[in-house]
């Protein structure tokens, strides 16, 4: 446990943490961006006009 | 045998857990009231038995009645209705309390009452803020979120009576915050001053909405989940976070009001200010956004401009407002890597939101008439621009070089109710216009000409008291770095107070004009209600004709 220091629990905050967030990212945006998706998004868009008051059931 | 099966059904288990949770409750603030030494945690303890009490009795009669009972088939919009009228009732207590404080500044000796110290403006302030952003603001989101993710989830809320647990639960909450701030009882930390034992509550309260939530959206029918649940859900879940992280602190005794925070110094002030710049982020920003993505293109009756830019949008702004905080504190003890961090993502943050106002704004298109013909959605317009306005303004002020200029001057209050009264509240108020008539199933609203009246008034208040808030900003930042050629500071503290005399009397104005606007919304919506029906508010949903159906496809 004495390799638990100040350095190594920052280095491992800063460095993990820019990998690891920058890779959630860039799947969030991959996501948005996939070209199979846009189908599905077009009917996202319109959700809300759905008629709410429709059967949900 | 059908008597008792009748009976069960009549009262299901989630209820009987909340009566039990309810009874247990009433049991707890009994003891501490009878067993604590400290008067101000004995009221806080009259004020929570009187709660728990009055809602025990309330089940206690209603259980056996079937009231409890949750159809499966009906949207749950009672709690939704509920949650309309208290954002209102806190609209004009929260707005009250910032045209009293704001009287205060501009006419001390008129309203300066030394026999009434409840009165005083450092126990006004914390009201007034706590008050518009989580009582207003607060309910308005939980409202809301209730409404949009039953809807775009096609699935009546989760949790049985729970989520009326999360409305008076919330309402106890702020209770129990603005009696405590009267009497003097206060952390001390930016927008948490309630202290621990009202933030245990909230925790409980705010698991418990989390709960509901998530619950919903677990029994969706719609395969995907709608942008907005994705805001409501960051909103929730990132204040949940904020809020236990802020608030660690450590009682005085078990049964005293007074504590004190776990950090010290300036790792303190830094977890102050990343809650503090988050609630901005993630409770004025993320939430409203989430209303944005679902009441304007509703009443605009077009798509999302772009659903792919939504995802974009939510996934920058949750990535770079986590990181903004700091900019709160330039020339301070923290380190100046800190700072620059917090300004370097503050500048950032220009692109999320931009692109999320050019998202909402551009939902109208092929429908722009409508600002001219529809009065609410000029509102909702209107926010979305004062939202790029406050969201290009802040990160401007996030420079150290005009932080140095702006820090702790006016330019600041001005800046916070440009995106407080435009943002936030023109957006509530256009969301509660849209709801009240779908709520309450009336074909319109009472009167158009009321909320042309509202918004021309508003609008006039917010322009009134942010440009005051310029001058008066600008001018005591420049009076406060002056130095006469000996190299001595040429103002006195106080004559740069006296200096701005004007600029409050009309910033004053401005806030009585809003408050105004906000009266005449409320006069205008308890009429709306009062308007005969168009069909049953009890109508359930599953016998829907056809016709619905297909003016759905």
């Amino acid at each position: 446990m004495s390799s638990l220091t100040y350095e190594t629990v920052a280095t491992f905050a800063q460095q993990g943490g820019t990998v690891f967030f920058g890779l959630i990212f860039a799947a969030g945006v991959g996501y948005a961006l996939w070209p199979r998706h846009k189908q599905a998004f077009q009917r996202l868009a319109q959700l809300p006009l759905e008629d709410d008051e429709a059967p949900h059931v | 045998m059908t008597q008792a099966a009748a009976r069960s059904d009549d009262a299901p288990f989630d209820a009987i857990a909340l009566y039990t949770f309810t009874g247990l409750a009433a049991l707890a603030a009994l003891l501490a009231t009878a067993f604590t030494k400290d008067p101000s945690f004995r009221f806080h303890g009259y004020v929570m038995l009187v709660g728990f009490l009055v809602a025990f009795l309330t089940m206690t009669v209603g259980l056996g009645s079937g009231r409890f009972r949750s159809d499966q088939s009906r949207y749950a919009d009672g709690v939704v209705r509920a949650g309309v009228i208290a954002t209102m009732f806190w609209a004009i207590a929260g707005l009250g309390a910032g045209v009293a404080a704001a009287a205060q500044l501009s006419w001390p000796n008129l309203f300066y009452f030394p026999d009434a110290p409840w009165l005083n403006f450092g126990r006004l302030r914390p009201l007034h803020t706590s008050a518009v952003i989580f009582a207003f603001g607060g309910n308005a989101l939980i409202a809301t979120s209730f409404y949009v993710v039953q809807r775009t989830c096609r699935a009546r809320l989760a949790g049985g009576a729970w989520p009326w647990f999360v409305f008076w639960g919330y309402q106890l909450f702020i209770v129990l915050a603005a009696t405590g701030y009267l009497a003097g009882i206060t952390q001390s930390r930016e927008y948490a001053e309630p202290e621990w034992y009202v933030d245990l509550w909230l925790t409980i309260v705010w698991v418990a909405y989390l709960l509901v939530f998530l619950g919903t959206i677990w029994k969706r029918k719609e395969p995907h989940i709608y942008v907005a649940n994705w805001f409501y859900l960051a909103f929730i879940v990132t204040i949940a976070i904020l809020h236990i992280v802020n608030n660690a602190a450590i009682p005085v005794g078990l049964l005293e009001a007074k504590s004190y925070s776990a950090a010290a110094g300036v790792q303190d002030a830094l977890i102050q200010w990343w809650y503090g710049h988050n609630a901005v982020g993630f409770f004025l920003t993320a939430g409203f956004l989430a209303m944005m993505y679902y009441f304007v293109p509703k009443r605009v009756e077009r798509p999302v401009y772009s659903y792919r830019l939504s995802i974009v949008h939510f996934w920058s702004l949750i990535f770079i407002y986590i990181w903004a905080g700091p900019h709160h504190l330039h020339y301070t003890a923290l380190p100046q890597w800190a700072q620059t961090l917090g300004m370097t993502f503050s500048i950032m943050l220009w692109m999320p939101s931009w692109g999320g106002m050019i998202n909402g704004l551009m939902t109208l298109s092929g429908a722009w008439d409508k600002l001219r013909t529809d009065p609410v959605v000029r509102m909702m317009v209107v926010a979305i621009a004062f939202y790029g306005m406050a969201t290009f303004e802040g990160p401007l002020m996030s420079i150290r070089a005009v932080n140095a200029l702006s820090h702790y001057t006016d330019w600041t209050i001005g800046h916070v109710h440009s995106g407080a009264l435009g943002w936030n509240g023109f957006i509530t108020f256009g969301a509660i216009y849209c709801l009240v008539p779908w709520l309450w199933k009336k074909e319109r609203l009472y009167s158009n000409q009321l909320v042309e009246w509202h918004f021309w008034i508003a609008t006039t208040g917010i322009l009134l008291y942010i440009a005051a808030m310029w001058v008066s900003g600008i001018m005591e930042g420049l009076m406060w770095r002056e130095y006469t050629p000996q190299g001595y500071l040429a103002n006195a503290f106080v004559e740069t107070v006296a200096a701005k005399h004007i600029e409050n009397v009309i910033r004053t104005i401005g806030g009585l004009l809003f408050l105004m606007g906000a009266v005449i919304m409320s006069y205008n919506l308890w009429r709306t209600i009062r308007m005969p029906s168009t069909a049953s508010a009890e109508l359930p949903l599953v016998s829907s004709p056809t016709p619905l159906l297909t003016a759905a496809e």
